[in-house]
């Protein structure tokens, strides 16, 4: 494994082994693996918990960071190109964390780059890291990746995290029923993937149809910015509120996932319950982010 | 168009270059822009609408004292992709090659998503992958968008 750059560069076995060292770093800590090792972090795009938590996957493991978190403060803002910053930067560290508002921003930086690159998010497209802390949390509370029944709603459509975690989930043969609002749903070349795949599937715009049959409910935010009218987005935005009404209707066994940020579409009243599980899904962040570095610098 | 017309043009062979054959009707216009052959300095045939047993009517391009090489033929593979290929020697054809649309396709075709990293750095030549022959798909190896045979924009 060279470079992170789409989880469709995965096969099944490559995303179980990085899921199962993400498992190890859990209970050990190997505070001096990545001693004397340097990761850069590029962050043309606003994040908070992805640089945070690569930052902090880092440090716990003895390596340093340096990098910008706005372009504007580089020479980026000169109008360098993206190869030559990143013929720069791969003379000052080991390893390079990019995300980028471009697509294939970081796929372009893994072609110049003779140093490992991690993409922490390439416009709308791919947002790999996130796909594995993802798997990571559902494996840690199903114990299993094997035939989950699994909900999307929300935006399904600008979401490049559900994007990445159907595909990866179609691997493992996973149930999946998408609800969202029609100018919402999944694209038709999304379902298109999945059907070239074999993945069984279910559509509609109520939660309540399926909402029995769930062991995962990954909810997600509606944009506002997406949304050219603001008329648009108030009569979406809180068509799916997620609160404690919806355990009457659920598995007990149910667990609600986020990426965060939320605004609204899960009432805080359901964060102390024990099917909410997106704080420990962000928390999560950090072993997979461990797992990841450690491997690509060949130290594990 | 008679058959006999067609046996004609047939007939009509250059000495030395490359004929392409049936190019999809109409298309033959754009295939000489996408092999640049307003550029070459030897005559250029082209025939549009001729008569063809196999589809119906075709376009064929003749360019005399030029050998097409394999990037021209790629270009060409996404335009017409069952057009063939004979190159001429002395007034005979000593080759005849079926065009095929390579594995991955470099710098031929446009990606159509404007905020892919090919639309803004210079220089960068775009990179798809052959999904699907037919019907025809493919897939940009940087921001991963996939498209079909109508949305393909040759560079």
């Amino acid at each position: 494994m060279k470079h992170i750059i789409s989880i469709k560069d995965f096969s099944k076995d490559e995303i179980l082994n990085v899921l199962n060292i993400a498992a190890e770093f859990e209970s050990n800590k190997h505070e001096d693996l990545l001693k004397n090792k340097i990761l850069s972090t590029l962050f043309y795009e606003p994040s908070t918990r992805t640089r945070l938590s690569f930052e902090s996957a880092m440090k716990q493991l003895g390596g340093n960071v340096v990098g910008f978190a706005d372009p504007k403060a580089s020479s980026v803002s000169k109008g360098e190109s993206l190869s030559d910053t990143i013929r720069i930067v791969e003379g000052y560290a080991d390893i390079i964390v990019i995300r980028h508002f471009v697509e294939g921003a970081a796929r372009l930086a893994a072609e110049v780059s003779s140093k490992p690159v991690i993409n922490a998010g390439d416009g709308s497209n791919q947002h790999p890291t996130q796909t594995f802390l993802d798997l990571y949390t559902i494996l840690k509370c199903k114990g299993t990746l094997e035939d989950i029944n699994i909900g999307f709603v929300g935006d399904l459509k600008y979401g490049r995290t559900v994007h990445s975690l159907v595909h990866a989930l179609s691997l493992f043969k996973a149930n999946m029923f998408f609800i969202s609002p029609e100018s919402l749903g999944m694209p038709p070349n999304q379902l298109e993937e999945l059907d070239e795949l074999g993945t069984s599937y279910q559509v509609s715009e109520k939660l309540s149809s399926f909402l029995k049959d769930l062991d995962i409910l990954y909810v997600t935010r509606i944009q506002k910015e997406r949304f050219p009218e603001a008329m648009d987005y108030n009569r979406v935005k809180d068509i799916y509120k997620i609160d404690r009404s919806i355990l009457n209707s659920s598995k007990p066994e149910l667990r609600i996932m986020h990426p965060l940020p939320r605004v609204g579409e899960i009432d805080p009243e359901l964060d102390n319950s024990e099917q909410a599980i997106y704080f420990d899904q962000a928390k999560n962040g950090v072993v997979v982010r461990k797992a990841l570095l450690s491997l690509l610098l060949g130290a594990v | 168009m008679m058959e006999e017309d067609t046996k004609e043009y047939r007939v009509q062979a250059i000495k030395e270059g490359t004929v392409i054959d049936h190019i999809p009707k109409g298309k033959a216009l754009k295939a000489c822009e996408v092999l640049n052959l307003n550029k070459e300095i030897g005559s250029i045939t082209v025939g549009i609408n001729f008569k063809s047993k196999k589809y119906g009517s075709k376009d064929f391009i003749k360019i005399e004292d030029k050998e097409l090489s394999q990037i021209d033929v790629n270009k060409l593979a996404l335009l017409a992709p069952e057009a063939s290929v004979n190159i001429i020697k002395d007034y005979k054809v000593i080759k005849k090659t079926k065009v095929d649309i390579p594995e991955i396709i470099i710098n031929i075709v446009k990606c159509p998503n404007p905020n892919c990293i090919t639309n803004h750095e210079d220089g960068l030549k775009t990179k798809f992958i052959l999904i699907n022959k037919q019907p025809l798909k493919l897939g940009c190896n940087y921001c991963e968008i996939t498209i079909k045979d109508e949305e393909i924009i040759l560079r």
